[in-house]
């Protein structure tokens, strides 16, 4: 049957699936355009070197070629901004389009060749000699500090958050746990690597991005003030985008240069990129070191927690600027009370590929930190890992429960939660208490078996506000225009069935517009998990006007009540009598005609604006628990079972909220045993294919047991929902490490991650395992 | 460099292409005939985003080249559907949401058709194994192997 009433919360198919499957999709790659040039990028081979001279003649004699540029033939673009805007302090840290004087890591752009075939501007690009004088490189956050240019240290900026006596809460400490520990580097790594088109309309004078993706809006406006134009003569255009996970979509060098080339030749100018770059020239994330201590009472109360932390933020920052540190400051207490609390990171540049946002970013690395913190703290007071925790948790009575803590320039302010019911549903899933005597006897038969588990608080929905536009055409086909982006995560879909509730239609007739700036003026996109709680409420809101102007009309013209009217499958039809004289949105959408004679003095247009505001973040949470046995000849961890419980407020479509988790679950997986960019010495990297970086597949991936909980809707939100994108990946590496040290039975023994076979092998051997 | 005329024969179409000796079979089908269902993932023969079917086999488009695919029955995800009639495949992955930014689906979709023709009753473990060659970055992979078992149910049940 159609779905109306009651599309919120049933399990749809994806509206977006059919041309996904029949290999109809676009994606930027699939995108030309008549006379375009292919754009390649010269990369640095060198981590950190003085340009001396760059030689172009031989690539520019190249057949095909059509030009060959370097910095100074784009002096007048100045260094890659922030997103959010001006910081004083690290203005001079930016990244220029094309490597000024200085080479500060291998995959650099260096110089831009565009060609008339991809093929040749290739071959032209290995044919650019770049002559250099080698510096030396810095490849740890924790090294001594260098100087990135005369007087300023490589050390960017310290970020800092806390409350509280921390001091005082030391000194009367009855126990101080203290770890070191490190998440390693790795990132979103996209099935799809990134492209743009710039293409430059001479006619109109507009001047256009295809490939945009996930915050079109604002890169407009960034990329506006580049170019000195107006938004209004600048579009940006979401093609299919083959995953996000935050590193696709900020504006990176290859935007600015595709843009810049299409405004100079007038031709529309392609870039792909391929995945060598991608592994070395997108945004990698995560990699950090943390020293933290706590300080505890005789119960495992925690009194509180000082952390200092060095952030990997590689050659430059980029349009996140701080923001990843700054979440890793604010969100890193998570689900437990905490009297004090001193936070201090080291945002320290090295010579790797710049770091930014990656799925939970800030979240995945304190979520491993904190939660190792309870273990050893359970292990020092002789306390079990479900009760350190249970001792500590926000209770559901005390929300909301504010902190004087900051994420995302938004003051933290958890609005529900019940932290320690979501807890007792998983223990009982994986039958805890029972599990603890089967892994016992599996251990005296030798086997290295262990459990572990992790609690987290995600946050989502960022304000503050999205808007949304709802139309009904003569034919009774309906499209939502939004200024949201759809990264594959089923955005369409989502919307289609909020829209369709209100408006009682089905939601495959509805289309729904994401990622164009010429459609709607302004978005938010889809990052930080925003996308289903901001856009959705704005949807509804507009879709709620719609119906009413729709049911005031048709009132009217039945001469009836409008609150004795209900719209069932696209009609419009009297509650008490269904099956009586009805009128079609179509038909009243005729009516609303211009120049209808039957509008009424309506407005023209069946059409609304809708507008959604929140004061604040809305904050989901979950835990995850893994159970694990390990390998003492290869170091390969296998995971046996895993359970994770998220509520998620309210779920729009469980189906995708499942199909979030799971595949961000196996991210997550991917960045606790296996994915990991590695460096020489040198700075030369060492993960730059698929045979080394290393994703997982089917045969890494065990059967999960998801629970997706709805006893905590959100307060902040008609609908009640919070968002779900970043929850199955936020705990994967906090919950493998618990379980791994669990089964090797040494306390403190995993203080990093990945736990590579490599490393694995090398703790057994330390050992004597 | 020399470009060669060669034919390509696609889905049951042919296809007259003049191509560099170097130029990928991935490119040529994207390229040159247009048929931009079979995408690239890495370009080195891991990711298996590209995987087609020729001659009965399923191959990696981006490790061979145009001009060795001459006289080649090829078949790509744009070849599955009969008309608007979806492969079954193609449905199952739609009615199980095995596949989420879409991208690496044209190559699971061409991998699991090729497995299911040659063995249409395989067991669990062996097509898991087979499905672990392609990868995926966003579904987990549960709900891809949800949907080509399905699909296998229904293709066995038709025959």
């Amino acid at each position: 049957m159609t779905s109306t009433k009651g599309a919120i919360g049933q399990p749809l198919t994806r509206i977006e699936d059919p041309p996904l499957v029949t290999g109809r999709g676009r994606f930027v790659a699939d995108i030309n355009f008549p006379h375009q040039l292919h754009m390649r990028i010269v990369r640095s081979a060198h981590a950190h070197a003085r340009i001396l001279s760059i030689s172009t003649q031989a690539a520019l004699a190249l057949p095909g070629v059509y030009a060959v540029w370097t910095a100074a033939d784009i002096a007048e673009i100045g260094p890659i901004d922030f997103r959010e805007g001006k910081i004083e302090k690290l203005e001079p840290y930016r990244q220029p389009v094309l490597a000024i004087d200085m080479l500060r890591y291998v995959g650099e752009p260096v110089a831009a060749i565009f060609a008339s075939d991809a093929y040749i501007a290739e071959d032209a690009a290995d044919l650019v000699e770049v002559h250099v004088e080698s510096l030396p490189v810095i490849i740890a956050a924790d090294a001594p500090t260098g100087e990135f240019a005369p007087g300023l240290s490589t050390e960017a900026a310290i970020v800092a958050q806390g409350f509280g006596d921390v001091a005082e809460a030391f000194a009367n400490a009855h126990a101080i746990v203290e770890l070191d520990l490190s998440v390693g580097r790795h990132s979103g790594v996209p099935l799809e690597t990134r492209g743009a088109i710039g293409r430059y309309d001479t006619a109109r004078d507009v001047l256009e991005l295809h490939g945009a993706a996930k915050v079109p809006h604002k890169n407009r406006e960034s990329l506006a003030r580049v170019f000195g134009r107006g938004t209004t003569g600048l579009h940006l255009f979401e093609a299919h985008v083959g995953g996000g996970f935050g590193i696709r979509g900020e504006i990176y060098p290859e935007d600015i240069l595709v843009l810049a080339a299409a405004l100079r030749f007038e031709r529309a100018v392609k870039w792909i990129e391929d995945r060598r770059e991608h592994l070395i020239a997108a945004n990698h994330s995560r990699q950090q070191r943390h020293k933290i201590r706590a300080a505890v009472d005789e119960k495992g109360t925690l009194l509180a927690i000082e952390n200092e932390f060095w952030h990997d933020q590689g050659a430059y920052p980029r349009t996140h600027a701080l923001r990843v540190a700054e979440t890793t400051c604010g969100i890193l207490p998570g689900p437990y009370h905490l009297g004090a609390y001193k936070a201090t990171g080291h945002y320290r540049l090295t010579n790797k590929t710049p770091a930014a946002t990656y799925r939970a970013p800030g979240r995945y690395e304190t979520n491993f930190v904190r939660e190792r913190l309870l273990d050893a703290i359970a292990v020092r007071l002789g306390i079990s890992r479900i009760d350190v925790r249970r001792q500590n948790l926000i209770r559901k009575e005390e929300m909301p429960y504010a902190r004087p803590l900051c994420v995302l320039e938004d003051d933290v302010s958890y609005d529900s939660g019940d932290y320690a019911g979501l807890l007792d549903k998983s223990l009982a899933a994986i039958g805890w208490d029972e599990l603890q005597d089967e892994l016992t006897a599996r251990r005296a038969k030798g086997e290295l078996v262990g459990v572990g588990l992790a609690l987290f608080v995600e946050k989502s929905g960022l304000g503050p506000s999205d808007g949304a536009h709802v139309r009904v055409d003569t034919t009774g086909a309906i499209e939502v225009i939004t200024g949201g982006a759809s990264v594959g995560q089923g955005f369409e879909t989502v919307m289609a069935q909020v829209c369709a509730e209100a408006l009682g239609t089905d939601y495959k007739r509805i289309r729904v517009i994401h990622g164009r700036t010429d459609r709607i003026e302004y978005g938010i996109g889809a990052h930080a998990s925003r996308a289903t709680v901001m856009t959705a409420n704005a949807v509804h809101a507009a879709a709620l006007l719609v119906r009413e102007k729709a049911l005031t009309l048709a009132g009217e013209l039945m001469q009836c009540e409008p609150a004795l009217l209900d719209i069932v499958e696209g009609n419009v039809v009297r509650r008490d009598n269904g099956a009586g004289p009805s009128i079609s949105l179509g038909q009243i959408a005729h009516h609303l005609r211009p120049a209808s004679p039957t509008r009424r003095g309506h407005a023209p247009g069946l059409a609304s604006d809708g507008w959604f505001e929140t004061a604040h973040q809305t904050y989901p949470y979950g835990n995850q628990i893994a159970q694990v046995s390990l390998d003492r000849e290869t170091g390969a961890v296998k995971i046996e079972r895993y359970v994770i419980a998220y509520d998620i407020g309210r779920a729009i479509n469980p189906l995708l909220v499942r199909g979030q988790i799971l595949g961000g679950f196996v991210q997550g997986l991917g960045g606790a045993l296996y994915e990991e960019f590695l460096y020489d010495a040198n700075g030369e990297p060492l993960s730059v294919t698929f045979a080394d970086y290393l994703i997982p597949t089917l045969a890494e991936v065990p059967d999960v047991h998801v629970i997706i909980a709805e006893d905590a809707p959100s307060t902040r939100n008609p609908l009640g929902i919070k968002g779900a994108g970043e929850s199955g990946i936020a705990a994967v590496g906090a919950a493998i490490a618990s379980a791994i040290e669990d089964a090797l039975g040494v306390p403190g023994v995993i203080t990093s991650i990945p736990v590579t076979p490599q490393r694995l092998k090398r703790i057994l051997k330390d050992n004597r395992l | 460099m020399t470009r060669h005329d060669i034919t390509l024969h696609v889905n049951g179409r042919r296809y007259d292409i003049c191509v560099e000796p170097r130029k990928t079979l991935a490119d040529a089908l994207r390229d040159d005939c247009g048929l931009t269902g079979t995408h690239l993932g890495c370009e080195h023969g891991v990711c298996g985003a590209c995987t087609i079917i020729a001659d009965g086999e399923t191959v990696r488009a981006c490790l061979m080249f145009a001009i060795q695919a001459e006289g080649v029955e090829l078949r790509t995800v744009e070849g599955l559907a009969q008309g608007n009639e979806m492969h079954p495949l193609q449905k199952a992955f739609v009615e199980h949401h095995g596949l989420q930014c879409g991208y690496c689906t044209p190559g699971f979709l061409m991998l699991a058709a090729g497995v299911l023709e040659k063995n249409p009753t395989i067991g669990d473990e062996e097509l898991r194994d087979i499905l672990a060659s392609n990868l995926c970055r966003c579904t987990g992979y549960e709900n891809i192997v949800k949907a080509v078992r399905a699909a296998a149910a229904e293709m066995g049940a038709a025959q």
